[in-house]
């Protein structure tokens, strides 16, 4: 049996989402390895989420947003950017592999074009096989509303940073 | 947390249950925790399925409901209206795309079914913290702005105008009308343009509730459904309004010229000018490039004949500032250049007009005064009109322009009839003739003896094989009814360019939040349930800014965006998404980060406290400032990172299992 790849997607409402609905209404076929998360904005999308489902198990994360300039609260996606090189030390410190996340901007007519980066981030994943949970070193955040806990914190505390940046497999 | 949640599974008819697995996917729901029910049902958004979850809500005392079924954009409204109805806060109710998002784009019903499971444990997983929020209500400002002043927006204004209520309307260019005002007969009953829109354009400028801003330019928007706050930007025309009465005498008396951009050219027009007779309003404005006044600070004939003292040549731009509860863009669109398809000699051979500017030619106000005659001043004995010039062509615009094809026949009999002589030719790939009508107009063109030619023309030069062929213009074609090339000499070519989104659309619809698509046009919420409003609330578009397509179809739109507008403000107030950000102030170590987050300048500084706050009428609930906040002081309501750590651990329900 081939290997396939669990992926989460967290896709803003007024761009990517829209366009992944679009990609249905023209019943253009991709891989179903994308299983999606409705967020209004890619601004809203904490690392600790990303590091959660990673932590859950999922073998790649796929983050959507509108096109710079595009996004519908002004520029929520241009902060979440900013935000990334945050995240992709968690992941190296977790030893997952970055290429296991991917961030692209796909605009609500660009139904075709989300679905070909599902096809082709699948087989990218696909490639790096499947994550290694505890292997990989990388445990759930749980969510810290209404305690004083900052989840970058207690992701911090849970984890043992690892130096290998590789996935091993 | 113990939750009593309802599930309900639609079959969409076969849209869903065609290709996922229904009984799989309703047995998989009732082995989740906290699901007390599961249905499925053939349509959940029909009465009976609503009927359905309000029966459950009352009887089983549901406290949350997950429907499985379209997109939540779709019927996210629907399901929320049904829970309230049944008196389950709206906030309480969770979708799971199946339809959009597994069964219309899987082919193997293994996997469909899979993923189905999979968005259906997610919401499952957020709709368990789920919390009831309460929708805030605010008044609906009862003004309109409507950008762009074609006809589209004219039908607009004066629909909504009527009405008693507020309209600006804020045009680029110095005078309403559009494309429109530049054409002599419309398709296909041939009623002259003149007589049907300056009627139209003389009422919207007398108009008691309808303020026209034209020579303007919108360039800020900010706030949303129901309170807008707009910026627009008049444009000096170095005349104050107020005191000119539009008698012309200045234009009259301005001795320098230069070529008039509404006679594309063809004809002269001066310093100071209206582009055409028509105008509305009855206002010049003086082109400081072409003013010698501006150069040399000398000449000002036109002040010394105006009256009333209206030209001021230290007027500078003027910056409106105006409230509205709802926009409706009405932009229009732009002719193709011709130029890019170098083959067809357009800005070459002087015979080969563009389209607008065969309207000017035809038309009895334009340069020629409606004669078809060539620059020798001869009429021409043969005309080729050649179709879909950048329309459905890969490398210049997919899309067909609708207009052409009738446009072109209205060209062809505009011609029969004034050179009686000419043999005149239409090359085209398909005649599409859809409307009401238009059919016929084809038909009655075939008897007036038009010749048509199947096949896309190859080029136009001017390179003669033979004596037949010198002088003119010579079209190469395969005629695929024949199935062979052919060249065809003629004396006048005339090209039907096709209708582009204009360069500058998604520039302008970025200010109010509307996405445009690869072509550029506007996209409308819904293509067929929708097809006036954008994503955004309270933003409408109407006329060819949405797609190409006839004066009809455009006015139509219009009056549609006017009635989506009326019934907006009819309603006087309106309930805003409650699902805004919120600050536990216990937590909030004061750091500020989130006050520079906010695009929107909704999180304020409380200095005695030392602890932000949000103001929830200004907050659209994006979530940047919760995802930033150090402290995890702030939640997102409705997005709060229980939910989605829920719905994340649902999602990938079968890797933990
Ligand atoms: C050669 C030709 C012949 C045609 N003949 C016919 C015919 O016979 N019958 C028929 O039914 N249809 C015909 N059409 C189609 C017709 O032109 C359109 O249906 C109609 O003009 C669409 O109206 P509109 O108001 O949407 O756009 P437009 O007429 O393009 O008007 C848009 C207006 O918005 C303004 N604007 C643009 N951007 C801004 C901005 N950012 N801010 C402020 N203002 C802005 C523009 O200056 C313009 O005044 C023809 C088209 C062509 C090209
Ligand atoms: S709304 Fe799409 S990225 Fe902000």
């Amino acid at each position: 049996m081939t290997f396939e790849p669990k992926i989460v997607g967290f896709l803003c409402n007024w761009c990517t989402y829209t366009g992944a609905d679009l990609a249905g209404t023209a019943r253009i076929k991709y891989a179903p390895n994308v299983r999606i998360i409705r967020i209004m904005c890619s601004g809203r999308v904490d690392p600790a989420f990303i590091v959660k489902a990673f932590a859950e198990g999922a073998d790649g994360v796929l983050m959507g947003g509108c096109h710079p300039g595009d996004c519908h609260y002004i520029n929520g996606n241009f902060k979440t950017f900013r935000r990334m090189p945050l995240l992709k030390r968690y992941l190296q410190q977790y030893g997952i592999d970055e290429k296991r996340f991917r961030l692209e901007w796909v605009s609500a007519s660009e139904g075709d074009r989300f679905a070909a980066i599902v096809n082709e981030f699948t087989e990218t994943v696909r490639a790096l096989g499947p994550m290694q949970i505890g292997h990989e070193g990388v445990v759930a955040p749980q969510a810290t509303e209404g305690t004083a806990k900052p989840v970058q914190d207690h992701v911090k505390h849970h984890a043992e940073p690892r130096k290998s940046v590789q996935a091993t497999v | 947390m113990s939750n009593k949640i309802g599930v309900y599974v639609c079959h969409c008819g076969t849209n869903i249950a065609g290709t996922v697995n229904i009984p799989e996917l309703v047995e998989f729901a009732k082995a989740q925790g906290d699901v007390v029910v599961a249905r499925e049902y053939k349509f959940m958004c029909s009465d009976p399925g609503q009927a359905l979850i309000q029966e459950d809500i009352q009887k089983l005392g549901l406290d949350r409901v997950v429907v499985s079924a379209c997109s939540p954009l779709m019927h996210e409204p629907t399901f929320r209206g049904a829970c309230e109805k049944a008196d389950l806060n709206r906030y309480l109710f969770q979708m799971a795309n199946i339809r959009e998002h597994c069964s219309w784009v899987h082919v193997d019903k293994g996997a469909a079914t899979e993923k189905a499971k999979a968005q259906l444990a997610g919401a499952i997983g957020k709709a368990r913290y789920l919390a009831p929020l309460i929708p805030k209500k605010v008044k609906v400002n009862p003004a309109t702005l409507i950008v762009g002043g074609g006809i589209a927006g004219i039908q607009a204004a004066i629909d909504i105008a009527d009405s008693g209520r507020k309209v600006y309307l804020v045009e680029r260019e110095a005078t309403i009308g559009g494309k429109m005002a530049e054409f002599d007969k419309t398709f296909p009953t041939l009623d002259c343009a003149a007589c049907i829109l300056t009627p139209k354009m003389v009422q919207v400028g007398q108009h008691p509730n309808i303020e026209l801003l034209t020579y303007a330019d919108v360039e800020e928007g900010k706030g949303f459904v129901g309170n807008f706050e707009v910026k627009v930007r008049k444009k000096t025309r170095y005349i104050d309004e107020e005191k000119c009465t539009g008698c012309g005498i200045c234009q009259e008396k301005c001795p320098y010229k230069t070529a008039s951009e509404f006679e594309h050219g063809m004809m002269k027009r001066k310093a100071i000018f209206m582009p055409f007779p028509q105008a509305v309003p009855k206002v010049p404005r003086i082109d400081p490039n072409t003013c010698v006044y501006f150069k040399t600070g000398k000449c000002k004939a036109c002040v010394k004949v105006c009256e009333p003292q209206a030209i001021d040549f230290e007027r500078k731009d003027e910056i409106v500032d105006i409230k509205v509860g709802a926009i409706i863009m009405a932009t229009g669109y732009k002719l193709f250049d011709a130029g890019k398809i170098a083959p067809y000699g357009y800005g070459k051979y002087p015979e080969v007009y563009n389209s607008l500017e065969f309207e000017r030619m035809v038309s009895a106000s334009g340069p020629t005064g409606g004669d078809i005659k060539m620059k020798s001043g001869e009429k021409p004995k043969s005309v080729a009109i050649v179709h879909c010039v950048g329309s459905r062509d890969r490398r210049h615009n997919e899309h067909c322009s609708r207009v052409c094809c009738m446009y072109a026949l209205k060209f062809a009999h505009l011609i029969k009839e004034r050179c009686h002589e000419a043999t005149v030719y239409n090359f085209y790939i398909d005649m599409r003739c859809f409307g009401k009508g238009y059919e016929q107009f084809y038909q009655r063109l075939l008897d007036e003896e038009v010749r048509f030619v199947r096949g896309r023309v190859a080029s136009v030069s001017d390179f003669a094989l033979d004596e037949s062929e010198k002088g003119k213009l010579v079209l190469r074609v395969e005629d695929t009814m024949v199935g062979e090339t052919r060249r065809i000499p003629v004396d006048m070519v005339v090209l039907a360019n096709g209708l582009e989104a204009n360069a500058d659309a998604a520039k302008v619809g970025r200010l109010f939040n509307i996405s445009a698509g690869k072509d550029g046009f506007y996209i409308e919420k819904h293509p067929k349930l929708a097809p006036v409003s954008t994503a955004t609330e309270g933003v409408y578009i109407a006329g060819a800014c949405q797609s190409p397509k006839d004066i009809p179809d455009t006015v139509a739109q219009a009056s549609a965006a006017a009635a989506q507008v009326l019934s907006l403000m009819s309603r006087g107030e309106i309930e805003v998404e409650a699902a805004t950000a919120n600050i536990h102030e216990e937590l909030c170590s004061g750091c500020r980060v989130c006050n520079t987050m906010c695009p929107y300048s909704a999180i304020s500084f409380d200095d005695d406290k030392h602890v932000s706050r949000v103001n929830d009428a200004l907050c659209k609930g994006c979530g940047t400032c919760v995802a930033a906040c150090p402290s995890s002081a702030i939640f997102a309501q409705h997005f709060t990172d229980q939910q989605i750590f829920s719905e994340i651990e649902g999602v990938l329900h079968d890797v933990r299992a």
